[in-house]
């Protein structure tokens, strides 16, 4: 598969503070590419780097196969984690303004905008000026403004930071309509859940080193551990637990259930399958609940971070 | 280019429709006008008012050396006891009362005259009454020395050099206020025009700032483009305000005093204490000096200043607007500005005028921060070629750095939030 964005060994530092050390990614096309990290890890860093808003000391990146160079700018949208636009300046004019300098032209630019003006619900706010829109309309507005031209890299720095829960699934599902309309899309966030949510590809940043990456799936698969959660209903538990201790191990766990269950995360040793261990429980009790154990997102950050400090 | 034709036309029309701008753009030839005319109401007003003096001369001899004029009238009450006179001139209301003890001794009359008065006088009513006595005293000491004042006031001859250049022309003694005022208003209008306009340049990067906009924006295009898009449009902006007020201000000057028909001419006290005799023959020389100053030198000097000038201060303005994040914290960077604005101002007012081509003028007039000030003002004195090309060159020079390293500031500095720096981090921020 392709890469549009490909970082290579990309560093900065601010005086004697490493914001990215030797930092290097591959963005496939047509993918959502989340970048994770805490808060100071260097994802704004790389993120300005791409749209060229500060300069790596070393290192290259590639857009579609090119060196970055400033005319790249009219093919990256970015939707900063700090959003604002001019107050007192009218929507319309405001839009076309910052559409131009992405170099479309004024009447393209307001007909694309008569279209996403539709698309997103936006009614007569072309004469109004930001300060009396709503935040969240405002937002919009602001999304928008990111996608008019029609950009082949999205970029958005914590996109659902900010937005109510209404307009932050409407935002998601555009990203995704984007997303199979051909574009890719660059996530920053140190919110996990929305990397399980929508991304295909992750990144881990972690005190400016890239700590991992890759397709999430595969990460996942990684990260798994062969470990099954299980709710069963037997006769006598400390019977059951001796004789199951026998053959696997165990630790008793919690889950919501309607049942008087006994709740446990069994691992599975590479000498079994999970058929032998359902064949195991059928023999022993009525089974409620069995599934198989797959590690979050937050899991894999938090286990990764805990491994290299 | 497209992208810089873009933010010029953004920050003129934001600039323009802002309503503080449209309000002051209308507002301020009215209240300049209404303070000239309130100005040359008031002076009008002052010189009708004429006062009375009473003298008491134990003497008897000096009321008679008094005669009245248009402002001051001289009335004897040297018949009457101090005390009653004191007293009548205070119900009266009359000015005050000058004493004249008894002596023969014109050397302790000199130091033992008295002036009574409710409200203490100016300065200049005092030094005019002192000159009477002391022309009093004088022609009466000379009197009793046997000297013939007559004599004497007939062989005094009044000298009244005439001043020309080396090529003939003469021109005319007020040939320096000439020079001065033009000067000093070229340097005077460019000052408020860098501190007028830089502000709103700085301002308008603050505003960029706190709004957030500014990450979206450089994402577009480059800080320094935008920096310079942002002193370019404002200048604009500024022009346009300027036309506005001098056009405006002027119909309206012209209106009101025809109207009102007040003589502007009583607000310029400088021509007309210095032109009694022969002023027609004066204010030919004046037209004359106008008209020989180098006025092509002039204009094209006033715009290459005044362009090199703004672009100059108003950099260092952006630069601070994107080191602070509000308004209140810009304080602390003022000083850089300030203080070579005012520097050129004295200089120039100081220095220059008393002599335009010493080595204080000249220096200043090298200083890249001080030059458009102090070289504006000294121009209209007669300056070589060469010496305001390189000053010019100076300033360009100068420009191209203060923009390299304020958009090194600005462009770190737009994307800092949070504390306020320090000198040292602005230098710092110029590595990164």
């Amino acid at each position: 598969m392709q890469n549009l964005l490909v970082a290579e060994n990309v560093s900065k530092k601010y005086g004697d503070f490493t914001a990215l050390n030797q930092l290097t990614i591959e963005v496939p096309k047509q993918s959502i590419f989340g970048v994770l990290g805490p808060n100071g890890a260097g994802k704004t860093t790389f993120i300005r780097i791409v749209n060229q808003i500060t300069m790596p000391d070393i290192g290259k990146i590639w857009l579609d196969n090119e060196p970055l160079q400033p005319h790249h700018i009219q093919y990256i949208g970015y939707l900063p984690e700090e959003r604002g636009l001019y107050k007192s300046m009218k929507v319309g004019e405001q839009v076309l303004y910052l559409a131009q300098l992405k170099g479309l032209s004024k009447a393209e630019a307001k007909k694309r905008l008569k279209f996403w003006f539709e698309r997103l619900e936006i009614g007569d706010w072309w004469n109004k000026k930001i300060q009396e829109l709503s935040k969240g309309m405002a937002q919009k507005i602001q999304f928008i403004v990111t996608v008019l031209h029609r950009p082949k890299l999205l970029i958005f720095d914590e996109p659902f930071s900010g937005f109510d829960p209404v307009n932050a699934n409407l935002i998601r599902d555009e990203i995704l309509k984007l997303r199979d309309e051909g574009a890719t899309i660059l996530f920053s966030t140190h919110r996990m859940e929305s990397v399980e949510e929508l991304c295909d590809y992750m990144a881990l940043i972690h005190k400016s080193n890239k700590l991992l990456d890759g397709k999430v799936s595969t990460i996942k698969k990684q990260f798994k551990s062969n470990t099954y959660e299980v709710g069963i209903e037997v006769g006598d538990e400390t019977v059951f637990k001796n004789q199951l201790q026998e053959k696997f191990q165990f630790e008793e766990t919690f889950f919501h259930s309607i049942h008087h269950d006994l709740q446990l995360n069994i691992k599975i040793e590479e000498a079994h399958t999970q058929n032998d261990l359902l064949q195991f429980l059928m023999t022993h009790g009525r089974i409620n609940h069995f599934k198989e154990v797959i590690p979050s997102v937050n899991d894999i950050f938090i286990k990764t971070i805990k491994s290299h400090a | 280019m497209r992208n810089l034709k873009l933010i010029i036309l953004r920050e003129y029309l934001a600039r323009v429709r802002n309503k503080t701008f449209v309000i002051m753009t209308f507002l301020s030839p009215i209240i300049m006008v209404g303070m000239i005319v309130l100005v040359a109401y008031l002076s009008s007003l002052n010189s009708d008012d004429s006062k009375i003096i009473a003298i008491h001369d134990e003497n008897d001899t000096f009321y008679e050396e008094f005669s009245s004029t248009d402002n001051i009238t001289y009335l004897d009450y040297s018949s009457l006891p101090i005390e009653v006179a004191l007293d009548s001139i205070e119900k009266k209301d009359y000015y005050g009362l000058l004493f004249f003890p008894k002596s023969e001794d014109n050397q302790y009359l000199s130091n033992h005259v008295e002036f009574f008065a409710n409200k203490a006088p100016g300065i200049s009513f005092i030094s005019e009454i002192e000159g009477k006595i002391s022309t009093v005293l004088t022609n009466k000491e000379l009197q009793q020395r046997g000297v013939d004042v007559n004599e004497i006031n007939n062989s005094k001859t009044n000298v009244n050099l005439q001043i020309e250049n080396f090529s003939g022309e003469e021109t005319s003694k007020l040939s320096n206020y000439v020079k001065m005022f033009f000067g000093g208003a070229a340097g005077y209008l460019l000052m408020m025009f860098i501190i007028i306009y830089g502000n709103m340049v700085m301002r308008s990067v603050i505003e960029e700032k706190t709004n957030r906009i500014i990450e979206v924006i450089i994402s577009s295009v480059k800080p320094m483009q935008l920096m310079i898009g942002k002193i370019l449009g404002t200048s604009f902006a500024g022009i346009t305000q300027f036309a506005i007020w001098i056009f405006f201000g002027g119909i309206l000057l012209i209106t009101v005093t025809t109207v009102f028909g007040i003589d502007l001419q009583a607000t310029a006290p400088v021509p007309t204490t210095e032109m009694d005799a022969g002023s027609q023959e004066e204010i030919q020389k004046i037209i004359l000096d106008i008209v020989n100053l180098p006025l092509t030198k002039l204009i094209f000097c006033f715009l290459i200043y005044f362009i090199g000038g703004y672009f100059l201060y108003s950099s260092v303005y952006a630069a601070i607007g994107a080191a602070v994040d509000n308004e209140t914290d810009t304080q602390q960077f003022m000083f850089p500005i300030i203080v070579p604005l005012m520097l050129g101002i004295y200089v120039g007012f100081f220095s220059v005028i008393s002599d335009p081509h010493g080595v204080v003028s000249t220096i200043f007039s090298y200083i890249p921060l001080t030059s458009p000030v102090v070289m504006l003002m000294r121009i209209p004195f007669g300056v070589a070629w060469w010496e305001i090309l390189l000053s010019m060159a100076v300033l360009v020079l100068s420009i191209f750095a203060l923009v390299w390293v304020a958009s090194k500031i600005y462009r770190v500095g737009i994307l800092m939030y949070g504390k306020k720096p320090t000198y040292k981090e602005l230098y710092r921020w110029m590595k990164y």
